[in-house]
């Protein structure tokens, strides 16, 4: 990283609480432009639940969650979902991919340039007309999304039905779908998961790619160690809902408490460098 | 599974029988007794033994030649696709050249030799159904809502334009455009409640919207005529030029003004034009708005309401512009059934209307507008041809329905048509 550090999003404080389960405890973290941030932790540490929270699914119990867009601070927990990710530009991908199956992969990335296309249709009136003004409009938004369909090599699968996609591709057509929309912040909730190893490398290039081009901040759930190891500027460790590390990948792997969190009380091995350690790697079925 | 050299037949005949047994369990009380009255208020029983018979040797024929005929089926070749199937594909492949078809067709229908008053009639409640099922479409089939109670905004469009053309004096295209905004206003106001409501528990409150609309203009009297309806609500003029033996004082009528001889049928076949080009239309706006941003959200919403979330669409404007452009058309559709029939009340919009128009959209195939023609054509003729047979026309109706989801459970011309494609890039490498 060279430069100074653009704070993009500060978590401050976050609880989540449902019913005396304690989700997320009291966590407080900052994601920075053009910075990888991964959040990692064992099955059930509260992952899924912030990302949750940060996009509007859940209401936070407690905390501020405030994203800063320029001069502009805005408090995402106050903000109505769909406004989280229209106004301040925060986008996600789901650990359970949900895509649009009926519809075609090009399909699927106008719809997430849907703000963009409805302003320029005039609600539908221009549109309906057939005006230049709408057309030019959606001109460019393919011309988006055909970017994005090369960038991630789905380009030849345009036409197809997302649904019936192979699940790698159905992966990626998701982070595709997420950057149509011009996001400040992206959210990915393990994007390598039930990728082979040569995806998962170069899902690893892609990120690092999107990150130094777009100027964009990432916000990456993973399980899979070497994606995570390799790539991340900051590593926030989570264990049963707290925060237990935060840093870069060298010192996470050298933290005695995420080695405990991760092997237990006997083992004291450090954790295995980049390479296969696939630690409490499961895809457990929560919703989003 | 290993087979006994006598193995098909037997397996086909003990098959049969144990079918065969079953019906005459259930024969015997139902067909084999029957009471009568011996007079003083006393019954008697009759038998029907040769009844009992006739039902079982009907179910062990039909269940023996039922299986046969799968197994034969079953030993051809596998890419042999059923027959429904492959009409349907053919159907689609040659989608282009059957809409030119049809609409040649439904264009000179009223023209044609063997065309009569009861067939331009049919035709004009075919594309009534047509109308409604398109208009429904929108809301099913495009925005995955379902809408039990589509036939209120076809009762509301019927009564606005009632009500219009009687306290104010509007005449049917003046009040078409008002039928259209008031029926989406309701649209509106069902859709807000159920905002939050999908699946089963939307179509129940939906159910009951229909009801309320209905037992409203059963009861508020005052306004509506209650049970009585309105009656005499005015006929469509062309370009105010009015279909009547004897225009009024100080106009002339049609016949008049092009020189012909009155005929009755000169409204009828009016009235088949009229509701022929609103269908059109509806066709039209449905077909253009899947290919802009509002209907393209219509149908993300039906495949994954959270990714829309998460993608910054608000599904409450989707939601709602979906309940309300339904409604719209379904309103249209009401101020024609008005003017067609000079005479509405209460019954013609039951529970009934919204099941047949929902079977419509079911049977032809969710989002596929031939689909709809094609079923809205089945399932108002069959009643007609039924005639003869009118006692088991419910029967034979469920039955096709059963019969129909059981080998086309996606409807009968299930198809998606993408909104766009990617035009291939002029420097890429030519692939297919
Ligand atoms: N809607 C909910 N209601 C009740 N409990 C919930 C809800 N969502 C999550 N939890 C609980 O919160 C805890 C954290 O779940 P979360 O999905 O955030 O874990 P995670 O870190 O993403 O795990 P994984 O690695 O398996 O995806 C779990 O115990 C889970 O059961
Ligand atoms: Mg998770």
């Amino acid at each position: 990283m060279s430069g100074e550090r653009v704070p993009l999003l500060k978590i401050e404080h976050l609880t989540m609480r449902f019913d005396g389960l304690v989700a997320v405890d009291d966590l407080s973290f900052t994601a920075y432009r053009r910075e990888i941030t991964a959040i990692i932790g064992p099955n059930g540490a509260g992952k899924t639940t912030v990302f949750n929270c940060l996009t509007g699914f859940y209401k936070p119990s407690a905390g501020r969650l405030a994203m800063l867009a320029g001069d502009e601070t805005l408090l995402l927990e106050r903000m109505e979902g769909f406004r989280i990710a229209s106004d301040a530009g925060m986008a996600r991908t789901f650990q359970n991919v949900r895509l649009f199956a009926g519809m075609t992969v090009l399909e699927n990335l106008i719809v997430a340039q849907h703000n963009a296309l409805m302003a320029a249709s005039l609600f539908s009136i221009a549109g309906l007309l057939g005006l230049p003004r709408y057309r030019a409009a959606e001109r460019a938004a393919i011309e988006r999304a055909r970017h994005w369909l090369d960038r991630l090599g789905l380009i030849a699968r345009a036409d197809w039905v997302a649904g019936a996609l192979p699940y790698g591709d159905q992966r990626r057509l998701e982070i595709a779908r997420a950057l149509c929309t011009g996001p400040r912040l992206l959210c990915l909730d393990e994007p390598a998961a039930g990728l082979n190893p040569r995806e998962s490398a170069e899902l690893n290039t892609l990120l690092l790619g999107i990150r130094d081009d777009e100027g964009i901040g990432i916000l990456l759930i993973e399980h899979d160690m070497s994606v995570v190891m390799g790539i991340s500027d900051q590593i926030v460790v989570l264990d049963h809902g707290r925060k237990i590390a935060d840093g870069t990948a060298a010192e996470i792997r050298a933290d005695p408490k995420v080695i405990k969190a991760y092997l237990g009380e006997e083992e004291e091995a450090p954790l295995p460098a980049e390479t296969e350690a696939h630690i409490g790697f499961s895809r457990t079925g929560n919703t989003c | 599974m290993a087979v006994p050299p006598a193995g098909p037949w037997s397996g086909l005949v003990r098959d049969a029988l144990v079918a065969a047994l079953v019906a005459g369990l259930l024969a015997l009380p139902f067909v084999g007794l029957e009471t009568y009255d011996i007079g003083g208020g006393a019954l008697g029983i009759r038998t029907h033994f040769d009844r009992v018979a006739i039902a079982i040797a009907a179910v062990f024929a039909g269940r023996f030649l039922y299986r046969l005929l799968r197994q034969l089926y079953r030993e051809r070749p596998p890419s042999a696709a059923p027959p429904l199937a492959r009409i349907a594909a053919w159907g689609n492949r040659r989608a282009a050249a059957i809409t030119l078809v049809g609409l040649g067709f439904a264009l000179a229908l009223p023209f044609l030799p063997m065309s009569s008053r009861y067939l331009i009639d049919l035709g004009t409640t075919v594309l009534i159904y047509v109308m409604l099922g398109w208009g429904l479409n929108i809301v099913v089939g495009l925005a995955g809502l379902l809408d039990l109670g589509y036939v209120a905004f076809y009762a509301v469009g019927a009564y606005t334009f009632a009500l219009l053309a009687h306290n104010l004096g509007f005449t049917f295209w003046e009040a078409l455009p008002l039928t259209g905004l008031v029926a989406a206003s309701f649209g509106i106001i069902l859709g807000f409640p159920v905002l939050r409501l999908r699946g089963d528990y939307l179509a129940i409150v939906t159910l009951g919207f229909g009801e309320i609309i209905r037992i409203v203009l059963l009861n508020w009297s005052a306004m509506t005529g209650g049970p009585n309806g309105i009656s005499e609500i005015p006929r469509p003029t062309f370009f105010s030029l009015p279909f009547a033996r004897n225009a009024p004082e100080g106009t002339t009528s049609f016949a008049q003004f092009f020189g012909l001889d009155f005929s009755p049928d000169h409204r009828v076949i009016f009235l088949y034009y009229v509701i022929l080009a609103l269908a059109l239309v509806t066709n039209w706006f449905t077909l253009r708005i899947r290919r802009l941003p509002v209907g393209r959200a219509w149908e993300a919403l039906r495949e994954d309401e959270i990714a829309c979330r998460a993608l910054g669409i608000n599904p409450t404007n989707v939601k709602l512009s979906a309940f309300a452009i339904g409604a719209m058309f379904g309103g249209f559709a009401g101020a024609f059934f008005a003017t067609r029939q000079g005479f509405i009340s209460p019954e013609s919009f039951t529970f009934m209307e919204s099941a047949t128009i929902l079977a419509i959209v079911v049977l032809g195939g969710m989002g596929s507008q031939m689909g709809v023609v094609l079923a809205a054509i089945l399932l108002v003729t069959a009643p007609e041809f039924g005639r003869a047979f009118a006692e088991f026309r419910m029967l034979v109706f469920g039955a096709a329905m059963v019969a129909i989801m059981v080998w086309r459970p996606g409807g009968l011309l299930a198809r998606r048509e993408p909104s766009l494609h990617l035009e291939p890039r002029p420097t890429a490498a030519q692939s297919r």
